[in-house]
């Protein structure tokens, strides 16, 4: 039995260890925003954020998760109905065209502003390097990265190791 | 039954049979535009209007047209006979419907057209199809072909071909909408006993302001489709537009970006297995035998299914389909392409290209002037041959389907460019009625004319069939690129005669391979003689629509070697095409625009170059400056100015949006792209060896847009064959190297070379 915290509730499964977190997450617990792309870490779109650090979920065996934080694109604003200052950038700039990369996308653009609140270009190329975007809508991703930078939620996404230093820091 | 329904009925029936489309069907489904043939359906009252209904109307809707719903809240909802990937088409066409209308746009919704065969768009006439574009006469037995072809495969329901707001939207939601507005000023007229010239519309009302009487879309709507809807409605003037020509946010993408977008590999069935394939991996080979014993003990494999040409396992999860479907011996059936090579084919077309030109047995695009005193009386000709390999599409969502297959019946949920073909298909497939394959519709991840072929459905739907559970089918990356339908690998071979004074006498041009649209290798300079011709030189490797289709192959090499032609004239690239383009005031202004903003009179640096491109394809022309920077060999490509003359505009950010995806596109195929053939079949398998543009490589571009108010053209191919050219006419700027074949990536840039040869 496998254990962890997926978008702020427990879940415990039970299948094969080795299982990717990517068919877990979609097939085991039925959130399908997570994308399955390449299955080899390639291009990104399996993106999530465990324990606040952007992963392919893809090559990330279920088991890796045990006792962690997972974060999917469902669970990334602060609450229902909500939009996280990334996603509406991105309603803002129009950045998505077909789609199917965009939750991968903001997954890794989330835990690029969760470190780092005001990006260069050069941050941007390197967080965003490993999200393949077909449509080809790296100008727009990198304009909604830099309109959200702006905003003071984004540093409030979810990082337990963030949050630990914190409270060492008090 | 009345002679208006029998004969709807007869022409009803008539669909039913794939490809057997009768005149009178075809005129039947196609009369709303005053000739044009595109609507796919009639405006007429009678039956057909009241067998869509049932498909697309809830109870208390009124429907006013094929193409547009109301309903007793005001709610006004067009019904959209294109699939969306991303391209905003949904959004386009619902605003160019509702701006006719003059429908309140926080009212308007839309919904994506049943897959029936009342909303077919195949017979795209030929004017729309062309879009005013100028085809040499040699060239219209080729174009009537294609539309006899595009009129054959009527059974289609076909997002592509950049034809949504040129074809659909120009002469289905613009007229409909119209139609729509005319029926509720009608309708007010009668209810208010007033003259129809007193009424006018605004924010889905009628108003007669000498009454000071208002009536609402809504309140109108039953008495409005009591009247017969005209099918030559008035149309706006463009200085009439209030939505057309605006920046609307798209309605899919808030839902795109929280993950509740259901793209098709996010269909979900209770009791759903799910499917893992291995497909023949030369193309045409079959299964000669397979061993699954091991396989089939697996915990949660519940069936391995042999489809003849691949064999796909099922299981309760993907992951264990896809592991155990790795453990399958798969023997194929030889082939007589088992040898084949990309080297192989390469050398068939240079000797298929040479065959033509010995025995003079090649067909024309373009015969003009005197080609051969040109040549003999010339003070200076050059030569080049230039190729392009193979292209996968490598669409994001790997291909896939789910269906399932209960009573004689398959439902299919994916997502297709051509929601029709796939019912038809999966019908023919499993020999079933139309009438007993569902088709579910969902987002695409990605399409490029890939997800225009409905193979991946067909497997679902008899994998489902034969196991009896439903399936999810997924294929894995590598299958994806080693199952493609592809871009074909061409060589084009040119010549070019000059005379003393650097004037460009004749332009000689043979290639192989030739699909649509007809005029993508027509060059638009004025050049007195030409001769452009093809010849066959087929291979086994599947033929697919690849973004711009032909135009991907021949914008870049007609650009890149007009580029060789102004070397040797010792003119300026920019200014020769601007000279040869003096009877073009449309063409030569884009141009000038793409110059201008680029800086071309200005200096570029040692180490850069800058290059530019001119392409008319599906009514559109786009004028791109490429500048690169090759440091040490390797090329980064810094900025891209790009003019774009779509006609009008409907959706100016929605058209630069497209400019930027298909410069990236391109740009993608251009610098990496490569599919190769060994012992028959494809050598790539992931994006680690099909590599495309990353964040990291991507130019900035700049879209400038000018609405000439011609014809109203595309927005999503356009952008892309320009991007090749002007890339490697800057390259050669910034190292003296000719790239004549893609990928740039095949050329080692380290060194200035001035003309190379064979350089693989």
């Amino acid at each position: 039995m496998i254990t962890f915290r997926l978008n702020g509730t427990e879940q415990s499964l039970d299948v094969d260890p080795s299982m990717p977190l990517l068919w877990a997450i979609r097939e085991n617990l039925g959130l399908t925003g997570t994308k399955f792309g390449c299955g080899q870490a390639q291009c990104g779109a399996c993106t999530v954020h465990l324990n606040g650090a952007a992963i392919r979920s893809c090559v990330t065996p279920v088991a890796a998760a045990q006792g962690s934080e997972v974060t999917t694109i469902e669970g990334l604003a602060a609450s229902e109905g909500e939009l996280h200052p990334l996603q509406q950038a991105w309603i803002d700039e129009q950045a998505p065209q077909c789609g199917y990369c965009q939750s991968g996308q903001i997954m890794s653009a989330a835990a690029l502003l969760a470190t780092n609140p005001n990006p260069d270009d050069a941050a941007i190329d390197a967080a965003m390097s490993g999200n393949i975007c077909r449509c080809g809508m790296y100008q727009r991703i990198r304009k909604s990265i830099k309109r959200a930078a702006g905003s003071e939620a984004v540093v409030g996404v979810f990082d337990p190791q963030a949050a630990t230093e914190e409270v060492k820091h008090v | 039954m009345s002679e208006q329904a029998q004969e709807n009925t007869m022409a009803s029936t008539k669909q039913s049979a794939l490809g057997k489309w009768t005149r009178r069907g075809f005129i039947s489904a196609g009369a709303l535009a005053g000739g044009g043939l595109i609507v796919g359906v009639a405006l007429r009252r009678g039956d057909r209007r009241d067998q869509v209904a049932e498909l697309v109307a809830e109870d208390g809707d009124t429907l006013l047209s094929m193409w547009v719903k109301i309903d007793e809240a005001g709610k006004i909802t067009a019904i959209v006979p294109h699939s969306e990937m991303g391209q905003g088409a949904q959004t386009v066409l619902t605003q160019m419907l509702a701006d006719e209308m003059d429908a309140n746009w926080a009212d308007v919704g839309f919904v994506e057209a049943p897959a029936e065969d009342e909303y077919a768009n195949g017979p795209l006439g030929k004017g729309y199809l062309l879009a005013g574009a100028e085809i040499p006469a040699a060239l219209m037995a080729t174009v009537d072909g294609a539309m006899h072809q595009a009129a054959k495969a009527l059974v289609q329901q076909i997002t592509g071909g950049s034809l949504s707001i040129r074809a659909t939207g120009v002469a289905g939601m613009r007229v409909a909408g119209a139609a729509a507005r005319d029926m509720m000023i009608k309708a007010a007229a009668g209810t208010w006993q007033v003259p129809e010239s007193e009424l006018t519309t605004s924010n889905s009302m009628v108003i007669h302001r000498a009454s000071n009487r208002v009536a609402s879309y809504a309140e109108l709507a039953s008495a409005a489709a009591k009247f017969e809807p005209s099918n030559k409605p008035t149309l706006k003037k463009p200085e009439q537009f209030t939505l057309m020509g605006k920046d609307l946010p798209r309605h899919d993408i808030p839902s795109k970006v929280t993950g509740e977008a259901m793209f098709g590999i996010d269909a979900q069935l209770p009791g759903m297995h799910y499917a893992a394939i291995r497909q023949a991996p030369v193309f045409g080979a079959k299964v000669k035998s397979f061993d699954a014993a091991d396989t089939k003990a697996q915990p949660g494999v519940t069936h391995v299914v042999d489809l003849g040409d691949a064999i796909a396992v099922v299981a309760t999860s993907y992951w264990t389909a896809e592991r155990a479907i790795r453990a399958v011996d798969i023997q194929w059936t030889t082939t007589e392409n088992d040898a084949v090579s990309s080297q192989s084919i390469r050398q068939q077309f240079r000797a298929d290209l040479a065959k033509a030109h010995t025995e003079g047995s090649s067909s024309p695009d373009v015969e003009a002037g005197d080609v051969s005193s040109a040549f003999a009386t010339a003070a200076q000709v050059i030569e080049a041959t230039y190729e392009v390999p193979f292209l996968a599409h490598a669409c994001m969502e790997p291909m896939n389907a789910t269906a399932r297959f209960t009573n004689g019946q398959c439902e299919v949920w994916t997502g297709t460019q051509n929601p029709l073909g796939a019912r038809h298909e999966v019908a023919a497939a499993l020999e079933l009625d139309l009438a007993d394959v569902v088709l579910h519709q969902h987002f695409m991840g990605g399409g490029f004319g890939r997800r225009s072929q409905n193979d991946a459905s067909i497997q679902a739907a008899r994998i489902a069939r034969d196991t009896g559970m439903p399936v999810k089918l997924i294929w894995s990356r590598a299958e994806d690129t080693q199952h493609d339908f592809y871009r074909p690998s061409v060589a084009s071979q040119f010549r070019a005669a000059l005379d003393s004074d650097g004037q460009v006498l004749a332009w000689d041009n043979i290639y192989h391979e030739k699909h649509e649209p007809a005029e993508a290798p027509v060059i638009p300079y004025n050049v007195a003689a030409q001769h452009i011709h093809y010849t066959e030189s087929s291979t086994h490797v599947p033929f697919g629509a690849w973004r711009s289709v032909d135009h991907s192959q021949h914008g870049f090499f007609t650009e890149a070697f007009f580029d060789e032609v102004a070397e040797a004239a010792d003119k300026d690239p920019y200014l020769l095409r601007r000279e040869l383009l003096m009877d073009k005031p449309r063409h030569r202004k884009l141009l000038d625009l793409a110059a201008e903003k680029a800086g071309w009179d200005q200096p570029v640096g040692e180490g850069r170059g800058r290059g530019i491109s001119l392409q008319e394809s599906f009514g559109t022309l786009v004028a791109q400056v490429v500048e690169v920077t090759v440091d040490q060999g390797d090329v980064s490509v810094d900025r891209v100015v790009l003019a774009v003359d779509p006609g009008f505009a409907v959706s100016p950010d929605g058209l630069t949006a497209q400019m930027e995806s298909g410069v990236i596109y391109g740009l993608s195929a251009a610098m990496y792209g490569e599919i190769n053939i060994e012992e028959g079949r494809v050598s790539q398998s992931a994006f680690a060896n099909y590599p495309v543009v990353r964040m990291q490589d991507a130019p900035t571009i700049e879209t400038h847009i000018v609405n000439s108010g011609e014809a109203w053209g595309g927005a999503g191919e356009p952008g892309t064959p320009g991007i090749a050219p002007a890339l490697a006419n800057a390259i050669y700027q910034a190292t003296g190297t000719r790239i004549r074949q893609l990928p740039v990536s095949r050329y080692d840039l380290n060194y200035r070379v001035n003309e190379p040869e064979e350089l693989i």
